[in-house]
């Protein structure tokens, strides 16, 4: 028996060569690693200035305008109404903050499960996490009547003399968010440190200085390895409770009224399932935009999508269990309001979207990802990622102002469509959303070079007789 | 001031009320209510701290319309209570009702989500007070702004007034001294209020009436407000 290096000529006996397949089977040198990911940061063509000009302008209609309009005129000009009290705005920051936890499921659950193919996802998705809570941390400002006071809510000594209501959901809504965002911003930042020095190393002029205050000086010692990575394992153990006390208090802010429909303590668990469903297809469609303008095949192949297209499948099976478990002690219950929730869904007036979800959300990933071949095409995973957010959007939009339009007596039931305000706020900041990222992605180094590198270095292939092996060193 | 003994509440009589709006117009002369026109409130988006719900029993051609008015509860154990961030909705220790403090609100409305009488009503806009509406606004009563809830409130100014003139005449609250808008507007006499902590107040006996009842008790909201019914009496 023969063991040879991976530096030795291979020659693959069968079709497929797994250093085609598998990115950290196909090691290159770490200046060519570098390389690939400093183009795309300075690749600013046509496409880049058009995207940044049209998602600008929209960003000034949607919340400098219509926003604007709304704080001037009052919150009549939103399409809300009694009993719909509640409308796109609070949909809006349901499904944002789900898209947020997209970041933080695939690169921290997969960091302390060691899932490899994390590698060159990782910083991708915790930038989506960060913008996403931008965008979503501004909504509940954009529901308020009064925006002008949010401050009300944050505890400081006032002349009010009044702490805030720590009884409120509202209250803990705040808190766990403004923990996540801070949470979430530094564990996007700490596995940075060492690809800003990498970039502080190959550029000049305002980019040097930039890279230089952000890379805090690193100079990569052992020590300085060794507390980063320390640093890093402790974040990515911290940061998963609290992905999932975020939207399961979100849930609360439902969940804690009386409102039928709404009161139901499967709501965490059902919320944290439909973040993670929605924001793990979000990881999908962004990173196949990604790869696609800013060149990063080398990076991002098929490999990752099929195993994103994987946990998609997953959540999606997890998030119909909780759906029809939801349903189904409302249906046997026979509340007569709540069996009247249940029709209005099925034939009421949001009857054609909720089927729409049904397909979305359920039929389409069932019946195409569990297919290799759909998991691996970039068009068939494009499409359905967007479905399934789309599905999860309706979903919250139904749950926040369809449940709101039945109640226990008749006269209080109602109905409600978003007015063209709404409209123009909610593309205004989707807009701003992918601003950031567009923005982001020429100053942030999308992969973390050095995470695949050492995942490079820890596989290897050698050659027993006349296969070829993959090996996997295990350092930690 | 201390805590007060007195337990406010609110007798209606389903069986007279005749549906005529009178005491939702009061309400809203009393209160400085907006009336916000008719394509708002096709919208849904009525002021009305005082609505009168329709309900239609039967069917067609043997069919009768019953008129609950409805108003804040004023809840003992209110949900809207505890959901507010900044304790714009709470319970008064003193008058032991349901306040809402509108320097407070921020506009968040969770308490009227959270209210299953979805009793509240909201400042969509800035209100206005077309001639001559605004030579009779109440010198009594806050004109609210945009972005923030409202409610009944049981008609606080007038128990404060009541308890002034008692004090200054050195005598108790009596039954009778406080009567809110809506009440003392009824033509058919169907809304009563008073305490019901005095055993000898009128608000006392219906109280006790077999024909009393609280709107959505199994809730545990524990409201002030007592509908009477169980008559025969209907408009058809």
């Amino acid at each position: 028996m023969s063991v040879e290096t991976k530096a030795a000529p291979l020659v693959w006996p069968e079709e497929e060569d797994p250093r085609e397949e598998h990115l950290l089977l196909d090691p290159r040198p770490r200046a060519e690693l570098n390389q690939i990911v400093l183009d795309a940061m300075h690749r600013t063509g046509f496409g880049f200035w058009a995207a940044v000009t049209v998602l600008s302008l929209l960003v000034l209609i949607g919340l400098g305008g219509a926003w604007g309009y709304q704080i001037y005129k009052g919150m009549g000009v939103a399409g809300i109404r009694r009993p719909v009290y509640w409308g796109v705005y609070i949909t809006n920051f349901v499904f944002w903050i789900g898209i947020s936890h997209s970041g933080t499921f695939v690169s921290a659950i997969l960091r302390v499960f060691k899932a490899e193919f994390r590698r060159p996802i990782t910083r991708g998705s915790e930038m989506m996490t960060a913008f996403a809570l931008v965008v979503a941390g501004m909504y509940p400002l954009i529901h308020l009547g009064r925006t002008w006071r949010f401050y009300w809510m944050v505890p400081y000594p006032n002349q009010r003399q009044l702490w805030p209501n720590f009884h409120s959901p509202l209250m803990w809504d705040m808190l766990a968010i403004f923990t996540y965002v801070i949470g979430s911003t530094l564990y996007l930042y700490l596995p940075l440190i060492p690809d800003v020095a990498m970039a502080r190393d190959h550029s000049t002029g305002w980019r040097h200085k930039l890279y230089r205050i952000l890379a805090l000086g690193w100079r990569g010692t052992e020590a300085e390895w060794h507390h980063l990575k320390t640093a890093i394992t402790i974040f990515a153990f911290a940061i998963i409770p609290v992905m999932f006390s975020v939207h399961t208090i979100v849930s609360w802010d439902f969940g804690m009224t009386m409102k039928v429909g709404w009161h139901s303590s499967i709501f965490g668990p059902y919320f944290v399932t439909g973040a993670i469903f929605s924001g793990v297809s979000a990881v999908a469609t962004v990173l196949l935009i990604v790869r696609k303008t800013m060149k990063l095949e080398y990076f991002l192949r098929p490999e990752h999508f099929d195993a994103i297209g994987k946990l998609i499948l997953i959540f999606s099976f997890a998030w119909t269990y909780f759906f029809f478990s939801d349903y189904l002690t409302e249906w046997y219950g026979g509340e007569a309001v709540g069996k009247e929730l249940i029709t209005f869904q099925a034939h009421g007036p949001v009857a054609p979207l909720w089927y729409l979800m049904l397909i979305m959300n359920i039929a389409i990933p069932w019946l195409t990802l569990w297919n290799r071949r759909v998991r691996r095409s970039t068009w068939w995973l494009f499409l359905v990622t967007i479905g399934v957010n789309i599905g999860m959007y309706i979903e919250r939009y139904i749950i926040v102002t369809g449940f709101l339009q039945r109640n226990r007596l008749p006269f209080d039931w109602g109905v409600y469509n978003p007015s063209l305000v709404e409209v123009l706020i909610s593309i205004g900041s989707l807009s701003l959303f992918m601003l950031l990222y567009v923005v982001a992605s020429r100053f942030i180094p999308l992969v973390p070079v050095w995470e695949v590198q050492e995942g490079q270095i820890t596989h290897s292939l050698r050659r027993i007789g006349r296969a070829l092996v993959p090996s996997v060193a295990e350092l930690e | 001031m201390t805590e007060t003994t007195h337990r406010w509440t609110m007798a209606i009589d389903l069986d007279r009320c005749t549906g005529c709006q009178a005491c939702v117009v009061a309400c809203h002369a009393e209160n400085n209510v907006p009336v916000v026109g008719e394509d708002e409130v096709r919208m849904g988006r009525a002021m009305h701290w005082l609505h009168i719900e329709r309900y239609w029993v039967g069917e067609y051609p043997n069919i009768q319309a019953r008129f609950i008015p409805m108003m804040c509860q004023q809840c003992e154990n209110a949900p809207c209570e505890p959901v507010c961030p900044v304790f714009a909705t709470y319970h008064s220790q003193v008058e032991d009702l349901n306040i809402q403090v509108y320097n407070r609100c921020i506009g968040t409305r969770y308490c009227a989500n959270n209210c299953p009488y979805i009793a509240r009503t909201f400042n969509w806009f800035n209100p206005e007070f077309p001639e001559p509406l605004n030579e009779q606004l109440n010198p009594d009563v806050t004109v609210r702004k945009r972005g923030i809830m409202e409610k009944c409130t049981f008609c606080i100014q007038r128990i404060h007034d009541a308890e002034h003139v008692a004090e200054i005449e050195g005598r108790p609250v009596q039954d009778g001294d406080v009567q809110p808008a809506c009440a003392q507007s009824c033509p058919t006499n169907a809304i009563v209020f008073g305490d019901l902590n005095d055993p000898n107040s009128r608000i006392s006996q219906l109280a006790g009436s077999r024909r009393s009842s609280r709107l959505l008790e199994e809730l545990g909201t524990e409201p002030s407000v007592i509908y009477l019914s169980g008559g025969d009496a209907h408009v058809s």
